[in-house]
């Protein structure tokens, strides 16, 4: 058996970044495992531009925003292997895998980071009816279709949902030729970015039906038209008022799920709401060692923040690693890789390291469990990532990103330390599409020692 | 005075832009959060102009098709000839990100330029 510090699930955005922070922080033995014939994920085929505004403070394309990490992953002499489907992960970190080179081979891992992305919710989990005759895809099928592979799926076509892939691909497919129609969606508002609705369907004279969904898919072997229903509050289509449409292809856009089979396998709990692992502040799951990051997590819409999870989760791999190495027993582990850091946060680590004794005689008083303090989804908040937050762990900055439940004008973000709010920040809008961040800082924590619970809510003027 | 409402689109934000118009000319600039809105709504208002991405044919590569977009941002009413003269365009491998795959796009005078590195068919 092979043995690594670190083994990286999935040569996607996460993953590159993960591994990059991992080798940054000091870990030798990485390695990636890709189950495509290429690094990059799924970025290869987002080839529309909007990527890296916040990471490299200009507009790439998908393809141009990857080209960038895997240049890194060369310069830093990360090692990967491609063509590579990893079976299953133990709870002792022994990862089983296969490619054509190598056959079935196993490694057991210090760490592992799992940055194995998401997939489309298809057909099949929507209850559609109708036939099922062939042109109707997923909106990314169609994106690799047209972008990586030179096929055109269609002519005529009518999205289901308005997921940013759903917008992309109506712009994408009216370039190339095609008529679409219509993009439904069955929700009162959209789920994609505002800039996609102005620059894909508006730009475009595409008409955006919102609170419609398909009732009915027409076409024995191929698609010859669909019926849009308007839907109630419930989400109930209302009879009597149906559209038919005809068209040779229908995209489905309604929704990304985090791809957890392998974490499950190894018995990484999962938030139902997210479909990703339950992780703490260090991004960190269930089982000790094993960290979770990027959309396989939860599901982002910008690639930018990704790449900043993952590079927080890869820098925390690191550390476990560091910190349970028995060559080096002594070592602690935000000392043991604080000269090994280029962002600058080694101030932080070294301010941790100096109110040790007291926060941790003050933790121990105060009885923070392993768990930590909890971070709970209040009012309007749908979830939020991580869930706890063990505050001798934390860095100085702690990013929590959450989703909100429903479109909220003028609306405030707010933070409670259990009774006590301690932040109200406006927004002007916020929307489920959009997912937000706020910072907790570790000067902040430490004024409450007998903290239980924070909870993140959104107030309501 | 006529007032026009639009979304900037320079980053995720998203913000409602109001705009204040005279006789085609802006007079006032309200709802941005940064400088990039301003430029935006003016730019929106007088010369729209979009970055457009699309793919090409490749020959003698190890895929099939590479990405492509235009090096900088071109009159919006363009896009559709912009990508029509990308129609018959083929690219020879190897090629590099940054290789300009057609000069001058539809009289733009802006290039188009390869977004993914192919490599040669082995």
């Amino acid at each position: 058996m092979e043995n690594y510090d670190i083994v990286v699930i999935g040569g996607g955005p996460a993953g590159l970044a993960a591994a990059a922070s991992a080798r940054k922080s000091g870990i030798e033995r990485i390695v990636i495992l890709e189950r495509d014939k290429e690094l990059g994920g799924i970025l290869n085929q987002c080839i529309h531009n909007g990527f890296g505004l916040h990471t490299f403070k200009e507009e790439l394309t998908g393809p141009e925003y990857a080209g960038r990490f895997i240049d890194q992953i060369r310069e830093l002499d990360i090692e990967y292997r491609l063509n590579t489907m990893v079976m299953e992960i133990s709870p002792q970190k022994i990862v089983t895998a296969m490619n054509r080179v190598d056959g079935l081979f196993e490694i057991q891992a210090k760490a592992v980071i799992l940055a194995m992305g998401c997939r489309e919710r298809p057909r099949g989990a929507l209850n559609i009816p109708g036939y099922r005759p062939a042109g109707i895809f997923s909106a990314g099928t169609a994106q690799r279709l047209v972008n990586m592979e030179g096929y055109l799926p269609g002519r005529e076509v009518v999205i289901l949902g308005s997921g940013d892939i759903g917008l992309i691909m109506a712009r994408r497919m009216t370039l190339e030729g095609a008529k679409v129609k219509v993009v439904a969606e069955l929700m009162p508002y959209s789920g994609g970015l505002k800039r996609n609705i102005v620059q894909c369907l508006d730009d475009y004279g595409i008409p955006l039906k919102l609170s419609h969904t398909v009732v009915d898919i027409q076409g024995k072997e191929r698609l010859t038209g669909i019926t849009l229903a308007e839907v109630d509050a419930e989400g109930r289509p209302v009879l009597g008022r149906e559209e038919f449409y005809s068209c040779d292809t229908l995209l489905l856009s309604v929704g990304l799920i985090p791809e957890n089979e392998l974490s499950v396998g190894m018995g990484v709990e999962l938030n139902p709401v997210t479909s990703g692992a339950r992780v703490n502040e260090s991004l960190e799951t269930n089982i000790d060692g094993v960290f979770a990051c990027g959309n396989v997590l939860h599901v982002h819409d910008l690639v930018d923040f990704v790449s900043e999870e993952a590079a927080a989760a890869g820098k925390n791999a690191a550390l476990y690693v560091q910190r349970t190495d028995p060559a080096k027993p002594d070592v602690r582990p935000e000392a043991g890789e604080r000269g090994g850091l280029e962002d600058g946060t080694g101030a932080g680590e070294r301010a941790e390291a100096d109110d040790r004794t007291t926060a941790g005689a003050r933790t121990g008083q105060t009885g923070e469990s392993d768990l930590g303090i909890c971070i709970t989804a209040g009012d309007g908040v749908r979830y939020t990532v991580p869930e706890t937050v063990r505050v001798r762990h934390m860095a100085d900055r702690l990013t929590v990103r959450f989703r909100v439940g429903n479109v909220y004008k003028n609306c405030y973000v707010s933070v409670f330390f259990d009774e006590n709010r301690v932040l109200r920040r406006k927004r002007p809008v916020a929307a489920p599409g959009e997912m937000e961040e706020l910072v907790l800082t570790k000067e902040q924590l430490m004024r409450y020692p007998e903290l239980e619970t924070i909870t993140v809510k959104i107030e309501e003027e | 005075m006529e007032e026009r409402k639009l979304i900037c689109i320079n980053c995720p934000m998203g913000c409602m832009l109001t705009v204040a118009m005279e006789k085609g000319a802006i007079v006032s600039i309200e709802g941005n959060t940064c400088k990039r809105g301003e430029t935006y709504a003016g730019k929106e208002l007088t010369n729209p102009t979009r970055i457009v991405t699309s793919t090409v044919k490749v020959t003698g590569g190890r895929e099939p098709m590479v990405s492509v977009k235009t090096k900088a941002d071109i009159p919006k009413g363009k896009v559709m000839e912009c990508v029509r003269a990308l129609k018959n365009v083929t690219a020879k491998a190897p090629i590099r990100i940054g290789d300009v795959i057609l000069e001058d796009a539809a009289g733009t005078g802006v290039n188009i330029v390869a977004t993914k590195a192919v490599e040669r068919e082995e």
